[in-house]
């Protein structure tokens, strides 16, 4: 009885036809100042996302961390205010204001309500404006900093990682933590936090998305508020980033009963004409949202992990097919070869023509649900400026996907997925296991 | 069009759902399956959760692990449908799902287009009674779920302390049993043991449905009569009464070392009551000593003290947890700057807290916390999902949905004298457990 009824919504969910997700406005400021906004007023407050593109590979020679540590100082204390005066302003409007680095950007992820919007947008302003960086703060901040980097240092996950980068990118940003070491981090001085800031908050680099209890009218004067005052330019953005990985196993040891595996090879430009192919072979392989092959074959057949994936990394500077199992020393060394071997069947066979449609039914089935809150709103549109799509992108995305052949996917699973090349960077002390060169 | 069924289905609903506060309404099936419906209509998104009120805390003496390696086991054949065939159509249909247990509570939700909810109830109701397990299940997701363990908890010192002083916080309760399991009862975990623990706790008389999104109330209530309507109560359920604490008379310290420890710390954690139906003013004032304690990094008492007046520790905090069946829990913790020792630190920690006990609470400070609890009312509203579970945990732990709405007035009503005589009640280390934490790297030669 149920059976019948699945195979009949099914078959209907094919069929039905793409719902636009969003409206999405472009503003532009008196100023300006350009900003994506989706209107919607059911609950009285703004979700407003910004990003400076540059962001941690912005770190000058031999100041690596001062970009992470200047960010987690912006909030602390700002024009006549000082750290905890800033606080005591920010939480008496219950206005929120998060700052955040990676190696891409550095992202101001605010919330106020609209009872008190413009005082909420004035204190965002003077931090961003007029930041104080008192030696107190950065002295207190760089101590929870230097303790983080500390905790890293016996964290699985951090060291697969840190090691991993190390390989794939030597002698570019992208190959060390933006965090910086205990050496680097204990050194930056208030000037380099200065200079670290002129170098990242500009304009030039701005992008920035709003969701929630505003029109475009309120929003321009407001844009030119909040970020008529920075500087017009910061320092060059970095140069691209070579993937320097090459075949084969090296292990990290560590003292744990279960190993971590990061593994991958370069990837594919988000622009590339064959993105929307390797987009759609790599989640039939190791998406996240159904059941990919790694997962089925790793997990769910032989029991060797909680949890497997692989991911397209499209980095500013770089591309990546990535991902990360964790397992048993003990069953390490057989994770890794069902993988090694799934990697060269996908680029050998491709997919089959049932996974593709069920594939694209996820995706296109996803996508709306994706826009269900303004703060996730507010993160896409940024995210969509920065990949250099348009507006009308919500509407045609779906699209794109279902064009999607099964000779688009066969002829490009040969150049994404290159088993020779794929470099698995373990950190534990799995068994049966030795370094490959 | 899509699902023509419903609109026939809903013609025929029976009372109208109770209305408990903006948005949200209530029913009850006659097979004892509560419902709690959380209107959103932004998004044509619906997060469908069925909740059930048995955790790790219901377990037997020496199955530690069950409840949620059944979770896990949940996912397979039922009498309709193939292993992974639920998940498989979810995704199918652009959703997502995923499970959850605690020490009260087991929950399955999917979160999908909102015209797919008929989909999703149905095959969530063919696991409440159907499930169909096999041999080669159990040996295959039993990896799985030590595999878990591995990742979660022992390779992570600080996870691996927390199990060690949960156990000695509550010295009868099953609260004092990880929630994954002890590793040395997962690997003897069988068929028979998920089988068991099944018939005993699933069931519509067990189970809270939850659906929040762009719905209506009378079509969801429809829908539920259809697909859970049917199944009859289970009658193995009986109410939760699960051993209780003693009077706890002996103050423990518990001392940890792990080579893996980046930073060395101390905790201390005090047993402290729960939110009870229709009695949460304890539980009220405690979350407020919490927030006032430790709620802000820069503005806190602890942090005022700790990090800026007497700059000794890189991190403090206090937490509370209420929101369980039985005994809560309060917690402090510091993590001490460069040369600070542990002994030191503690000592620190419980003069800051001294010091409030003697100076009060800055008016200031708790009007600021107020207005942010007022401000989440409304930041609240921008994520069902998290509006789903808070209604779904409360009523897993015996709370009423009138408890839930009642909360927020409750916290807005606390006050300095409230704050302060939870704290000298509450904070009693003859029922505490204090642990320290350190990194243990003396290199032999």
């Amino acid at each position: 009885m149920i059976r019948v009824l699945l195979t009949l919504a099914l078959g209907l969910t094919l069929a039905a036809p793409a719902r636009a997700a969003v409206e999405i406005q472009e503003v532009t400021s008196p100023g300006g100042i350009t900003a994506w906004l989706v209107e919607e007023r059911a609950i009285p407050f703004t979700a407003l996302e910004i990003r400076f593109s540059g962001g941690g590979s912005l770190d000058r020679e031999g100041k690596r961390g001062a970009v992470n540590l200047m960010t987690a100082t912006i909030e602390e204390g700002a024009g006549d205010l000082d750290a905890q005066g800033f606080a005591a302003a920010r939480d008496g409007l219950a206005a929120s204001f998060r700052f955040n680095a990676n190696r891409d950007a550095i992202s101001v992820s605010s919330r106020f309500l609209s009872e008190n919007r413009d005082e909420a947008v004035a204190l965002l302003r003077s931090a961003l404006t007029e930041p104080r960086f008192d030696q107190s703060a950065i002295d207190r901040v760089r101590a929870q900093v230097l303790s983080n980097i500390r905790s890293d240092e016996g964290d699985l996950n951090a060291l697969a990682a840190r090691n991993f980068r190390a390989l794939a990118f030597e002698n570019h940003p992208y190959g060390s933590s933006i965090d910086g070491t205990l050496a680097s981090v204990a050194e930056l001085t208030r000037d380099d936090i200065v200079t670290a800031f002129g170098d990242t908050i500009a304009r030039d680099r701005v992008f920035v998305g709003v969701a929630g209890d505003i029109s475009a009218e309120e929003l321009g004067p407001l844009l030119d508020d909040l970020l008529g005052g920075l500087p017009a330019t910061g320092a060059p953005l970095p140069d691209p980033a070579e993937v320097q990985l090459t075949g084969g196993v090296s292990i990290v040891d560590q003292d744990t009963p279960q190993s971590v595996a990061m593994f991958g090879h370069e990837g594919i430009d988000r622009h590339d004409p064959e993105f929307f192919p390797a987009f759609l072979a790599n989640e039939i392989f190791g998406g996240s949202g159904r059941q990919s092959r790694l997962s089925y074959e790793v997990r769910e057949t032989r029991g060797l992990t909680y949890g497997i994936g692989a991911y397209l990394a499209t980095y500013d500077l770089a591309n990546l097919v990535i991902g990360q199992v964790a397992s048993s020393n003990d069953r390490m060394a057989e994770a890794i070869e069902v993988t090694r071997a799934e990697w060269a069947k996908i680029a050998d066979a491709g997919v089959t023509e049932a996974e593709l449609a069920e594939a694209k039914t996820y995706l296109t089935g996803s996508y709306p649900l994706r826009f269900g809150s303004n703060a996730g709103i507010a993160r896409i549109l940024v995210g969509m400026q920065q990949d250099d799509l348009s507006t009308d992108y919500v509407n045609t995305r779906n699209n794109k996907v279902n064009a999607v052949t099964l000779e688009e996917i066969r002829a490009v699973v040969k150049r994404l997925y290159r088993p020779e090349a794929l470099r698995f960077v373990v950190v534990g002390r799995p068994e049966g296991l030795e370094n490959v060169n | 069009m899509r699902l023509a069924p419903l609109a026939l289905v809903a013609a025929l609903s029976l009372a109208p759902a109770a209305r408990a506060a903006d948005n949200v309404s209530t029913f009850t099936l006659d097979n004892g399956m509560e419902a709690v419906v959380i209107e959103d209509h932004r998004a044509p998104v619906v997060v469908h959760m069925v909740w059930y009120r048995v955790g790790s805390a219901d377990e037997p003496p020496g199955r530690s692990g069950i409840a949620h390696f059944l979770e896990h086991l949940m996912f397979k054949a039922t009498d309709e449908l193939v292993s992974g065939e639920l998940s498989n159509t979810v995704a199918a249909n652009g959703g997502s799902d995923n499970a959850f247990t605690s020490f009260d509570y087991t929950a399955y939700f999917q979160r999908i287009a909102a015209d797919r909810l008929d989909l999703v109830m149905g095959m969530e109701a063919s696991r409440m009674d159907g499930l169909a397990l096999v041999e080669e299940d159990i040996v295959t997701e039993r990896d799985v779920v030590i595999e878990e363990r591995a990742q979660r908890t022992d390779s992570d010192p600080g996870a691996l302390f927390n199990e060690q002083l949960n156990a000695a916080l509550y010295l009868n309760h099953p609260y004092n049993r990880p929630i994954i399991g002890w590793k040395h009862e997962a690997h003897t975990l069988s068929l028979e043991d998920a089988e068991a623990f099944y018939a005993a706790h699933y069931g519509p008389n067990n189970a809270i449905l939850v659906v929040a999104g762009d719905v209506d109330p009378a079509e969801v209530q429809a829908l539920a009569e259809k697909h859970y309507g049917p199944i009859p109560p289970n009658p193995a359920i009986v109410p939760r009464n699960r051993p209780s604490e003693p009077p706890q008379l002996a103050e423990r310290r518990l001392s940890y070392k792990d080579a893996r420890i980046g930073n060395d710390y101390v905790t201390r954690t005090y047993l402290a009551p729960e939110r009870d139906p229709g009695n949460q003013r304890s539980a009220a004032a405690l979350t407020m000593l919490a927030a006032v304690l430790g709620g802000s990094s820069t503005n806190s008492v602890l942090a005022r003290k700790l990090q800026f007046e007497n700059p000794v520790s890189v991190y403090t905090s206090a937490w509370y947890r209420g929101g369980s069946l039985d005994d809560g829990a309060f917690g402090l913790v510091i993590v001490p700057a460069p040369g600070v020792e542990l002994e030191e630190a503690e000592r620190l920690l419980d003069g800051a807290v001294a010091e409030f006990i003697e100076e009060g609470v800055d008016p200031k400070q708790l009007a600021r916390i107020k207005m942010n609890l007022r401000a989440d009312q409304i930041y609240a509203r921008d994520n069902i999902s998290s509006l789903a579970n808070r209604y779904g945990r409360a009523l897993a732990v015996g709370l009423s949905v009138e408890d839930v709405t009642a909360w927020p007035d409750l916290l807005q009503a606390v006050t300095e004298e409230d704050i302060l005589a939870a704290a000298k009640t509450y904070l009693d280390r003859t029922s505490a457990v204090t642990g320290l934490a350190r990194a243990d790297r003396e290199v032999t030669q």
